[in-house]
């Protein structure tokens, strides 16, 4: 590990002011990404910002009626509280989903939309990566790439974002605030997270220095009938496969607000557009459900060895979705 | 006073206070062994995935492998040397033992202080994924092996001495739940 400065902070134009005076400098929150990825000098900041202890823990209720939840709330206060249960179940069981019980009391919401997208090639020092350091290949495109993306990557990168919270967050059209020393602004979920492109080394929208201060929900979005599902190689603690949060709503057999969001397919959490899209305003059906999970897909781009994720993205969006008309 | 590599800290372990000087970079789990001779908690992969260096901070369980040392200052850290302060062991030490719940023991200390942690959580009706229903409070619903094994799904055990511990995690729930 590379040596590094530490500071601890109480408010957030003190956290803005040491980064802004040093580019070097990064934002710790539970550190179960960054602490990691430092043992191995993937990660080599000059100085850790510790940001655990400003005043933007806990979920409060949001002026639309919705719910913020603090950047630095824990994964685990997140998932447990009542009105995320209540109200956004399915992020509840998406952020139970990821990693592990220690894991989830360590790390922090902000955090975890910051984790970095990866896959093994990243995350070894003796292998290229253009992510790792841009221009050098991708060795996981002609190698093993059985758990990439399937949709939007590009030659230069196919790793997927691991983050199981950031998919419900997708489904729930969540918003991300944010500070820099111009004050405060906001970005969509949707829009947080950029194409790979030709510099999958660039991962979020978030201009240099900002500080995400809490995610939104908002109360249109909210919706106890959604469900977070993830497939993956051992029934705990493991990246998803494919997994899938979806929210729906129904009157009388019509389709209302449904929200549908896909994990393990590409390098950030995949809004299900074309299939909200099929489905919205019409009747629900077995066979409409088939064709727009089918519309969805028709747009993925397997690689060579993970063309199973088409077939069981398909399924899983037929599945929840079939279980939450059910219930 | 601290220069740009190293802090002075003091750290709360088992209701000590220990003044150190760290190099930054140092994790909770180094200094805990090396600095302060706790030696209970283990060092398996130093990544996070297997949980023998698990710790309660503040209660909580967390890896003190992937926590800085200069990042615990200011919690109440509880290491398995201070599951039992006063020698007397406690229903879930006691538990793995009758029901042997390990074999070569490298594990068993990140198990025991997981399994603490997780049992507080369920008290504290926190769900899990294995909990079918997250909207309801998962405290009225008793702990059964699915909910166990899925909670510890943090800890490896090379030995698998899996079957083991998850009854010795439900027997002392059970025991939690009478005296509760």
């Amino acid at each position: 590990m590379k040596e590094f400065g530490y500071r601890r902070v109480k408010h957030v134009q003190e956290a803005l002011a040491l980064t802004a005076n040093d580019t070097g400098a990064r934002y710790l929150g539970g550190g179960t990404n960054l602490v990691d990825l430092m043992k191995d000098e993937i990660e080599a900041p000059s100085q850790l910002v510790d940001v655990r202890f400003l005043p933007l823990s806990g979920v409060r209720e949001a002026p639309d009626g919705g719910l913020a939840i603090g950047a630095t709330t824990s994964n685990s206060d997140a998932a447990a509280h009542p009105e995320v249960r209540r109200r956004y179940p399915a992020l509840s069981q998406a952020v139970l989903a990821g990693a592990s019980g220690q894991l989830r009391n360590m790390a922090t919401v902000g955090g975890n939309l910051l984790q970095r997208t990866r896959c093994a090639y990243f995350a070894d020092p003796s292998e290229p990566c253009n992510k790792r350091l841009p221009g050098s290949g991708c060795p996981a495109l002609p190698g093993e790439h059985h758990n990439h993306a399937i949709f939007d990557w590009s030659r230069h990168c196919v790793a997927t974002h691991p983050s199981d919270m950031a998919v419900a967050l997708a489904a729930f059209d969540a918003v991300v605030h944010y500070e820099t020393l111009d004050g405060p602004a906001e970005i969509p979920l949707s829009e947080f997270y950029l194409p790979v492109g030709d510099t999958p080394h660039r991962e979020t929208a978030l201009p240099p220095g900002a500080l995400i201060t809490a995610v939104s929900l908002p109360k249109s979005a909210a919706c106890p009938r959604s469900r977070y599902r993830k497939v993956r190689e051992r029934a705990s603690y493991a990246f998803a496969t494919v997994s899938v949060a979806a929210a729906l709503e129904l009157h009388d057999g019509l389709v209302g607000r449904v929200g549908i969001a896909l994990g393990g397919v590409a390098s950030r959490p995949w809004r299900a557009r074309v299939a909200e899209a099929a489905l919205h305003g019409e009747p629900f059906t077995g066979a409409g459900l088939r064709d727009a999970a089918e519309a969805e897909l028709a747009a993925a781009k397997p690689l060579r060895d993970n063309g199973y994720k088409v077939t069981l993205a398909r399924n899983l969006i037929v599945a929840v979705l079939t279980e939450l008309a059910e219930r | 006073m601290n220069d740009d590599g190293r802090s002075d800290i003091s750290l709360r372990v088992n209701d000590v206070t220990h003044g150190l000087n760290v190099d930054n970079r140092t994790t909770l789990l180094d200094a805990l062994r090396d600095a302060l001779d706790l030696t209970g908690s283990k060092k398996g992969c130093d990544r996070g995935q297997c949980g023998a260096c698990t710790v309660l901070l503040d209660g909580r369980r967390v890896v003190s492998c992937l926590t800085l040392a200069v990042a615990a200052e200011g919690t109440e850290i509880t290491t398995v040397e201070g599951l039992a302060p006063d020698g007397e062991l406690r229903p879930l030490q006691r538990a793995f033992i009758q029901l042997d719940g390990f074999q070569c023991g490298y594990c068993t200390s990140g198990q025991l202080c997981s399994a603490v942690g997780m049992l507080a959580e369920h008290a504290a009706g926190w769900p899990s994924a294995a909990t079918v229903d997250v909207s309801a409070d998962a405290s009225a619903q008793e702990l059964d092996a699915v909910e166990v094994r899925e909670r510890m799904s943090g800890n490896l055990c090379r030995c698998g001495a899996y079957p083991s511990i998850v009854r010795a995690v439900l027997e002392t729930a059970d025991q939690q739940a009478v005296t509760r």
